[in-house]
């Protein structure tokens, strides 16, 4: 090789190796877990939507991108499968196909491509197009199948209505909270999975597994899932101790609903999370104080989503307010 | 827990091949290019003509100012030629061009290796003799050393820190430096020590060199003030910032030196020219220079005259490997790439490295995802993934505003994203319109 051919570029001439890629097939692999736990309770419906959606939001964004955009389709990157997962985790299992497509559609189309695809959209994209359909379809978006009844049905039969609904509904008749604790799964059953819910949500369990798998690989950090975890705690701990026989305890909370798929998977999304850890973390007690405000004295029992969007929201201003601390900021001659 | 800097870093593959690779003098070149311009600052002006006859060591270009430096002939021979060359920076440059004839040296320059340990000279007479010899800083910054030494008015030097971390993946010149030349450059410290008038000086080593830290460890125990410090591997520790943040836990101020928090920092091969330079009389004209690539059956660390042609180095460990894309001239994390290996070893090349075709290939730029790992690892505590949006838009205000002239160019943040994104080829490009824009403010 002659001389005349060598390569100038500039430093750094080497690359740590690290990818889009690797980051989004680590996340995909961190859910598999809760796939499982969802499969193992809800059965085929869970597969069924799971598949759909995946495929749903890979597809929507190949058209998009390739007829709409016309730029050259960048889903083998992984980011519509993750979306596509976290989009069924947010759905009960026997949700119409139609209306996951829909889903898929709002969460690729409007949630993220519209700003300009991986990276620019604002909100957590499996998060607008669950929310739409919450909206859209109320009925359908709460009805929840009830765990373990026959695995081989696509569309269970049998629904009942989440933890954190019971307990709306029975605060809402004036029961006391320690008589609706029993009409709950127990905390061992809410820790693995075994009440109704949204497909992904139910195991804390799992998605714990799935938390620490990110944290090891270093695709997440703590910041987040913490502060968010740790202001549900705190805050509903005060309200338990207050008013017990009104609030329901702390633990529970943490178990119940959304709250662990939200904290370890939906608010850790980078693209829609701020840059720097300080504001990591007021973004993260800003997810938790909201969702408890939500599901204590809001009209809907779960609030995660909302949280996360709402907060989502204030990412840009919260980038600009709290920038990384610069070395040698300090007074000179100090 | 070993000491290190708190803030960002990296750490890359070390790749350290020429690890423990003996110092090797290369055959001397039939020609040697001696670029007037090898230190940070004013070019030197030549003080030979075409056709004289120069011996090993003689001055050939005297420092012009202050901020500038001598420069000796590294071999004896006949001046042919003093014209404008390419050099590593892909630039025109003036350069000596010396035809090898002998190595005939200087008279003054004491050439037996026996260690002279006493040094009774005064802190300016030392300084003088630093300056004299041409000592530049050898960790590839080349800022010239006496400059350094020479305290300013109102600032008083508490601490020398030596530099022996060589935090840069596959350069082992300094290491090696170290294994062979302990007692020399222990004497250099104690050089340096006095010139500045200090009483404590601090050598820091990167625990990937126990071998150094032991031995060291053994000669400063003779030496009063003088601790070696280990510090975990942890990029860029070898700035002179990280480091003396990760030595005594000083943090010097953006826009401020080292000098400002009482601190001197020196590279350990400089620490070895002071010693050659004061007690033997020999002015900088060769160094170790770490020949090394992952394609080479030989790595090797040369002691090289300056003015040596890269091209002959290559040669000497066997020629460029067939799959070589790139050759860089420094580090893989700061050094420069160059566009031909016809360009001469200069003061500042710590090392010659080879990369292959698929080394040198850089990542498709995608989209920022927003990961703040970029953030992450910066030392300097910026926002790399801001500054080259800023850079891109060409808002260069904005980018002031954010500090960019505080950025190191370590190149942490291009080394970590994960979607290749070009952060500090950007960042350069906005420090360099935003000193423009600084000077026209002057002006």
């Amino acid at each position: 090789m002659g001389n005349n051919m060598l390569r100038v570029s500039m430093s750094p001439h080497v690359h740590g190796g690290n990818s889009v890629k690797k980051i989004m097939y680590g996340v995909v692999i961190a859910m598999l877990p809760a796939l499982a736990v969802s499969l193992f309770y809800f059965g085929l419906g869970a597969l069924q939507i799971t598949l759909v959606a995946v495929a749903a939001c890979v597809l929507f964004e190949w058209l998009i991108q390739k007829y709409m955009l016309k730029v050259q389709p960048s889903v083998t990157d992984g980011s519509a499968i993750v979306t596509g997962i976290l989009l069924a985790f947010n759905l009960p299992s026997n949700l119409p196909i139609w209306m996951v497509l829909i889903g898929a559609l709002v969460a690729i189309g409007v949630g993220k491509m519209s700003f300009g695809g991986l990276g620019n959209n604002p909100f957590n994209p499996a998060l607008v197009g669950r929310v739409f359909l919450l909206i859209s379809f109320p009925v359908d978006m709460t009805s929840w199948p009830s765990p373990v009844v026959n695995r081989l049905a696509l569309l269970d039969a049998q629904t009942g209505a989440t933890p954190l609904a019971i307990i709306k509904e029975g605060l809402k008749k004036g029961e006391p909270i320690s008589d609706l604790m029993n009409q709950v799964p127990d905390l061992w059953h809410l820790f693995l999975g075994n009440m109704g819910g949204s497909l992904g949500e139910i195991s804390a369990f799992a998605i714990a597994i799935g938390g620490i798998y990110m944290l090891m690989k270093k695709i997440i950090t703590w910041h987040i899932p913490v502060s968010v975890l740790g202001s549900v705690a705190i805050f509903t701990g005060i309200l338990h101790i207050v008013a017990p026989e009104q609030y329901a305890d702390p633990i529970f909370h943490l178990l119940a609903g959304g709250i662990m798929l939200g904290a370890i998977f939906m608010a850790t999304d980078m693209v829609t999370s701020p840059m720097t850890r300080t504001g990591q973390i007021i973004f993260g007690v800003g997810i938790g104080v909201i969702t408890v405000l939500i599901r204590v004295f809001g009209a809907y029992p779960e609030g995660v989503s909302f949280a996360i969007l709402i907060m989502n929201a204030f990412v840009p201003l919260i980038d600009k307010g709290f920038k990384p601390k610069r070395f040698g900021e300090v007074k000179k001659n100090g | 827990m070993l000491k290190t800097f708190p803030k960002g870093g990296v750490h890359p593959h070390e790749n350290k091949f020429s690890a423990h690779r003996k110092i090797e003098v290369l055959p001397l070149p039939k020609q040697v290019i001696i670029p007037v311009s090898q230190q940070i600052g004013a070019p030197s002006t030549p003080v030979v003509a075409v056709k004289d006859v120069v011996k090993t060591g003689q001055l050939i270009a005297k420092s012009e100012g202050f901020v500038s430096a001598n420069i000796h002939s590294p071999l004896s021979g006949t001046v042919t030629k003093i014209d404008f060359f390419t050099d590593s920076s892909g630039y025109k440059r003036k350069a000596i061009v010396i035809d090898v004839e002998g190595d005939v040296w200087e008279d003054s320059i004491v050439r037996d290796s026996s260690l002279v340990k006493e040094c009774s000279l005064s802190p300016e007479e030392i300084i003088k003799k630093i300056s004299d010899a041409g000592i530049v800083g050898l960790g590839g910054a080349t800022f010239p050393s006496h400059v350094k030494l020479s305290i300013p008015k109102g600032k008083t030097a508490e601490f020398l820190l030596i530099n022996a971390v060589e935090c840069e993946p596959y350069l082992t010149s300094d290491h090696q430096l170290m294994l062979e030349k302990a007692d020399e450059i222990m004497v250099g410290i104690s050089i340096l020590m006095k010139a500045l008038n200090v009483s404590k000086a601090y050598i820091g080593i990167e625990n990937n060199k126990p071998d150094a830290i032991e031995l060291f460890g053994k000669k400063a125990a003779e030496y009063k003030g003088v601790e070696v410090n280990a510090l975990r591997v942890q990029y860029p520790q070898g700035g002179e910032k990280q480091l003396i943040k990760a030595v005594l836990n000083r943090e010097v101020p953006s826009g401020g030196l080292p000098i400002d928090v009482g601190c001197v920092v020196h590279n350990v091969g400089t620490a070895f020219a002071v010693y050659e330079a004061v007690q033997k009389n020999k002015p900088l004209f060769e160094r170790v220079v770490t020949v090394t690539g992952k394609s080479l059956n030989n790595t090797a660390n040369f002691m090289v005259r300056v003015g040596t042609p890269v091209t002959s180095l290559i040669e000497a460990v066997g020629g460029l490997p067939e799959d070589t894309a790139k050759v860089v001239n420094g580090g893989p994390m700061m050094g420069k790439a160059l566009n031909t290996t016809d360009v001469p070893v200069t003061k500042g090349t710590s090392g010659i490295l080879m990369f292959s075709e698929k080394e040198s290939d850089r990542k498709p730029v995608e989209n920022c995802l927003r990961c703040s790992k970029c953030v992450y690892v910066c030392p300097m505590g910026l926002a790399p993934y801001l500054q080259m949006a800023l850079s891109e838009r060409a808002m260069w205000e904005t980018l002031e505003n954010q500090h960019v002239l505080d950025c190191i160019e370590c190149g942490s943040c291009s080394y970590t994203c994960p979607s290749g994104r070009p952060l500090l080829d950007y960042i350069r490009l906005g420090k360099q319109t935003v000193n423009k824009l600084i000077r026209a403010r002057k002006a």
